[in-house]
């Protein structure tokens, strides 16, 4: 398993070097290496508990992976600027408070410019906070990188995490209720010949088995993933 | 500077909270107004709807100001209190932690096309937090011509649906009385054996698998709040119609 490249000790390492293209190959990874190979959800199984609970439609996964990618990129843009003056002893706190106040900000704006998306995620948004992957990034990359690194961390994990969601939700929604994003997908001949949705997949238990079969599918094809022992 | 020290840390705790605050508050008190204006125009928009009038957010005021001609704040005993705005001024979260004789009870009568509608605004509790709605009444004062629910956090795809045009549907036509003039209400039923609510005599819809709590919060919610719009609802018994 290749762990995300975190100092713990930062600060020192922050000596000018010669300048790094912006998205230079080791940038590039930290956006595309949380969509497969070190997936937040399928991989490192942070998040779950949101992956269970706001993928029986498409439409909630979708706002919610826009919203986390929002409150990831912020909160981990904050952190690391303020990482050198972060005091070490309440620095989970300090996290928690950005994220918090982020999600909050969040919540507000979309009251106010877009209230029919606010109403659809209603809990969820507050949910963002509990959200594992965020504490996670803050506490394992951003108190140890530069902003622009960090920035790209965030959205590279929040995508990876929106990525497994949609993925979810779109089998759920698809099997479950026979929609795909609210609109009816399977055609009403097929529920003439005595086609069912599945109720089943609209409830959680569902979610993990569909997550699960995600997650052997990514492993037959990523070698990289499976442990040797 | 230290920043292991007792001194930092505290000090830094303080900046803290008091930037957080100061952000938080002053972005919630700025966008108070247009988040107050979404919540008034979605309430005019969810209350013509009960009568079919389907509009969207901003063309909700004209409309519900042409067809809404009488907003009242009804008391305990169905007399009308003039003092009190039915639309602005009656909450129904506070008004039910209230006694029910100190609760005003909001009613709205609109007129389409010479038919006249009774519109009551209900509200209990699903799930997770509070479900609300509104059903509108036909002239007799029994039928139902039309129902919006919504809700704060019920499980979406499951109790959530009590939002879907479907479910919303199923109450058309049903009664609130029943043969002998006693409130039943409708309930949200698992056992009716009526999947496409074609039996409207039953005081019964289909319920949603998955949302039993759901349902019963619905089934709940109309009785407890028809209940209190009695005194109005029976005032011209020659008018009501029980043979249903």
């Amino acid at each position: 398993m290749s762990q995300p490249k975190a100092t713990k000790k930062p600060a020192i390492f922050f000596v000018a070097k010669e300048r790094e293209p912006l998205f230079s190959k080791k940038n590039r990874g930290l956006l595309k290496d949380p969509l497969d190979d070190n997936n937040p959800i399928t991989v490192q199984v942070l998040g779950i508990c949101s992956a269970l609970a706001i993928t029986v439609q498409l439409k909630p996964a979708v706002v919610m992976t826009l919203s986390v990618i929002a409150v990831m990129a912020a909160s981990n843009v904050i952190v690391s600027l303020l990482r050198n003056a972060i005091p070490n002893r309440i620095r989970i706190i300090v996290q928690l408070v950005v994220v918090a106040s982020m999600v909050i900000l969040v919540d507000q704006v979309l009251r106010a410019y877009a209230y029919d998306v606010s109403k659809q995620l209603s809990i969820f948004i507050g949910l963002i906070i509990t959200n594992c992957i965020v504490m996670g990034r803050l506490e394992a990359f951003a108190l140890g990188n530069g902003v622009w690194k960090s920035f790209l961390d965030g959205v590279g994990n929040a995508a990876g995490y929106g990525f497994m969601l949609i993925l979810v939700a779109f089998f759920r929604e698809l099997l479950g209720s026979g929609k795909l994003y609210g609109y009816q997908v399977i055609p009403d001949a097929l529920y003439e010949m005595g086609y069912e949705n599945n109720g089943l997949m609209l409830l959680s238990p569902m979610a993990l088995i569909t997550l699960g079969l995600i997650i052997w599918v990514q492993r037959a094809r990523n070698r990289k993933l499976i442990e040797k022992n | 500077m230290n920043r292991d020290s007792n001194g930092y840390t505290f000090g830094f705790a303080a900046a803290m909270v008091l930037v957080v605050a100061s952000v938080l508050a002053f972005t919630a008190s700025s966008l108070k107004d247009l988040q107050g204006e979404n919540v008034r125009k979605e309430k005019m928009q969810n209350i013509l709807s009960t009568i079919g009038i389907e509009t969207d957010r901003d063309g909700a005021e004209v409309l519900f100001n042409q067809y809404i001609t009488e907003q009242l704040a009804l008391k305990n005993d169905g007399s009308v209190d003039e003092q009190v705005n039915a639309f602005s001024d009656v909450k129904l979260a506070f008004e039910l932690k209230k006694e029910a004789s100190q609760q005003r009870f909001p009613l709205y009568v609109a007129n389409v096309e010479a038919a006249q509608y009774y519109i009551i605004p209900l509200r209990g509790s699903g799930l997770w937090d509070a479900i609300w709605g509104y059903i509108a009444l036909d002239q007799d004062k029994n039928t139902i011509v039309g129902a919006v629910f919504d809700h704060k956090g019920e499980t979406a795809g499951l109790g959530a649906e009590i939002t879907q045009q479907w479910f919303m549907n199923r109450f058309v036509g049903e009664k609130i009385f029943d043969t002998t003039g006693a409130l039943v209400g409708i309930a949200v039923s698992k056992t009716n054996n009526d999947p496409n609510d074609i039996d409207k005599d039953d005081h019964e819809v289909d319920a949603i698998s998955g949302a039993t709590i759901t349902g019963d919060g619905v089934s709940a919610m109309i009785v407890e709040r028809l209940q209190h719009y009695l005194p109005y609802l029976k005032a011209e018994p020659a008018k009501l119609a029980y043979n249903n």
